[in-house]
């Protein structure tokens, strides 16, 4: 097969792969601008006066500020859950050891629906009342399984000799886990806390069973959706994705020296299996 | 051996026991003062598997959820071939370009094709403007095919990730000494890549398979009443309709064909590795 030749057709196809990927983004953004609604061709009277609605909408703001909340607990949590369970995957054999994988990797692959009718059923019969805290525990349930992934991916391409070396010149356990294996961890651990604030920042399928009264944005996002799309809608949703493609450069930042790696999506595809 | 002991706690607490509670409540029942009776019966499976709406409405989503995949497999393995054999020095932006829209809100995606599929959105009105069609097309919102684009759109990233990572595992030399013996490159292609590419194929399938089967949100904001899903008919239960034991009913339905959907792959992706 030759490969130096670029094949003209397959090209132009991906282009248009692209153009569907990108579209509908770059509808939103447009539209953002425009003074005369969401839609309509062509776009026409430029104006910012939907960031300037946005700016002073207050009920946005706090579902903003409920949104950094949760995300960061979930972070937290996620990671202080994940981080043993990838290390003990990574490291030992225990019994049950296929089932303890299966179960904290579910909601990957279980429908959020299904997490948060699950859950929803839990608190309710605990007797506790549905509030941000009961979000903040929809979201780390979910995402400790996407965290376990990406730190069991980082501890695959530890090298372990650094832990034998400190293990002989007699550092204990918590020595060599504390000095050594987490700095060399920091960026693996990094870039998972980012992903899972993202993720954290976009959930709404488990969200949806376990709000309170407290709105978080994807939440408060919807209910307005539900009622009518203005471009306040599309103005938050550029500045949502302004956000997320800073995030995603400052990981790859992060996570490589400019090369591309495999990206975190395939190790969540990777953990289907 | 002391690390186990939080994660597994969380699971019990957090995972097991709410999958528990899922399937006790299925076997329960609502009285007339809708409260819950926890007496085992197995009223709400008999209602599940006696009314013919559930079936129409399983069928539908696995129909919604297939379409998804062999459109998104239609669109992004071609991509990813692009990617991983022809994409030259840009290789690592386009590819990057593949990962960004992974990163932004599904709620954004879902919504801004409600701005171009509805009956003043963009399409429509483009339409008109450019004299392409004299009224609106309202069959492109509140339908099954605004869903099913949707979620291909979301989905693709999905596919294309895992189907590049295993082209780019085929060794060079398999398509070279293919060439050599005389393979037109579609033979190549055909016996050598498509089948080595396979497990990737497997894995982005499965991925774009469960979460579209399982989706709520995109028939919600962008279905009528004829796309609703299979997760729309739990959330309802759980919300306006309320009726839980039923609901719970449905969620384990759902458990169920997720994990048959799972074990099936994991078969397919067994016997490619062994094959």
């Amino acid at each position: 097969m030759n490969f130096a030749h670029r094949p003209v057709l397959l090209s132009a196809f991906a282009g248009c792969v692209y153009a569907f990927l990108y579209f509908p983004i770059v509808v939103l953004i447009v539209y953002s601008f425009n003074r005369d609604g969401v839609g309509g061709f062509p776009p026409r009277h430029l104006t910012f006066d939907w960031y300037r609605v946005l700016f002073t909408d207050s009920a946005m703001w706090s579902a903003v500020e409920n949104s950094l909340i949760v995300a960061l607990a979930a972070v937290i949590i996620s990671i202080l859950i994940g981080f043993p369970a990838a290390y003990a995957l990574d490291r030992y054999a225990f019994p049950g050891k296929a089932a303890f994988q299966r179960f904290i990797l579910l909601p990957l692959i279980v429908p959020g629906v299904i997490t948060g009718i699950s859950l929803l059923l839990l608190v309710v019969s605990g007797g506790f009342h549905l509030s941000l805290t009961t979000v903040i525990l929809g979201h780390a349930t979910a995402l400790t399984a996407v965290a376990t992934t990406e730190i069991f991916a980082g501890f695959a391409k530890l090298d372990r000799s650094f832990e034998e070396v400190s293990a002989d010149l007699g550092a204990n356990g918590l020595q060599t886990l504390w000095r050594i294996v987490l700095p060399l961890m920091r960026t693996s651990l990094l870039g998972t806390a980012l992903l899972v604030f993202t993720l954290s920042m976009d959930e709404i399928a488990v969200t949806f069973f376990l709000i309170g009264r407290e709105n978080t944005l994807p939440l408060e996002i919807w209910s307005r959706l539900r009622r009518g799309a203005t471009p306040e809608m599309n103005a938050i949703s550029t500045l949502i994705f302004v956000f997320s493609v800073a995030a995603i450069f400052i990981s790859q930042r992060l996570i490589t020296g400019g090369e591309a790696r495999s990206g975190q999506a395939l190790d969540i595809a990777g953990a289907t299996r | 051996m002391l690390v186990t002991l939080p994660p597994l706690a969380w699971i019990a607490l957090f995972l097991f026991a709410p999958y528990c509670l899922l399937f006790c409540y299925s076997f329960w029942s609502l009285s007339e003062f809708q409260q819950i009776l926890h007496h085992f019966t197995l009223a709400n499976y008999a209602h599940l598997f006696t009314n013919p709406l559930y079936l129409t409405v399983i069928l539908r989503s696995l129909r919604i959820a297939f379409s998804v995949v062999l459109l998104s497999l239609l669109i992004g393995y071609p991509l990813a071939f692009f990617l991983a054999f022809h994409a030259g020095r840009h290789r690592v932006l386009l590819y990057q370009a593949v990962i960004i829209p992974l990163w932004v809100s599904y709620l954004v995606r879902a919504y801004a094709w409600k701005v171009i599929f509805g009956n003043e959105g963009v399409l429509n009105t483009l339409l008109l403007w450019s004299h392409a069609a004299s009224h609106p097309l309202s069959f492109l919102l509140y339908s099954p095919f605004a869903v099913i684009v949707t979620l291909t759109h979301i989905y693709v990233p999905f596919v294309v990730l895992p189907v590049v990572a295993s082209l780019e595992k085929i060794p060079r030399e398999l398509l070279e000494s293919s060439s050599d013996l005389g393979a037109r490159p579609w033979q190549t292609f055909l016996r050598v890549i498509l089948p080595l590419s396979l497990p990737g194929v497997v894995s982005g399938a499965t991925f774009a398979l469960l979460l579209s089967f399982g989706d709520f949100l995109a028939p919600l904001l962008l279905g009528g009443p004829s796309s609703v899903m299979i997760a729309n008919i739990v959330a309802n239960l759980f919300g306006a309709d309320y009726n839980w034991p039923l609901g719970a009913a449905v969620a384990v339905v759902i458990l169920v064909i997720v994990i048959a959907i799972l074990s099936v792959t994991q078969r397919i992706e067994r016997r490619e590795r062994f094959a």
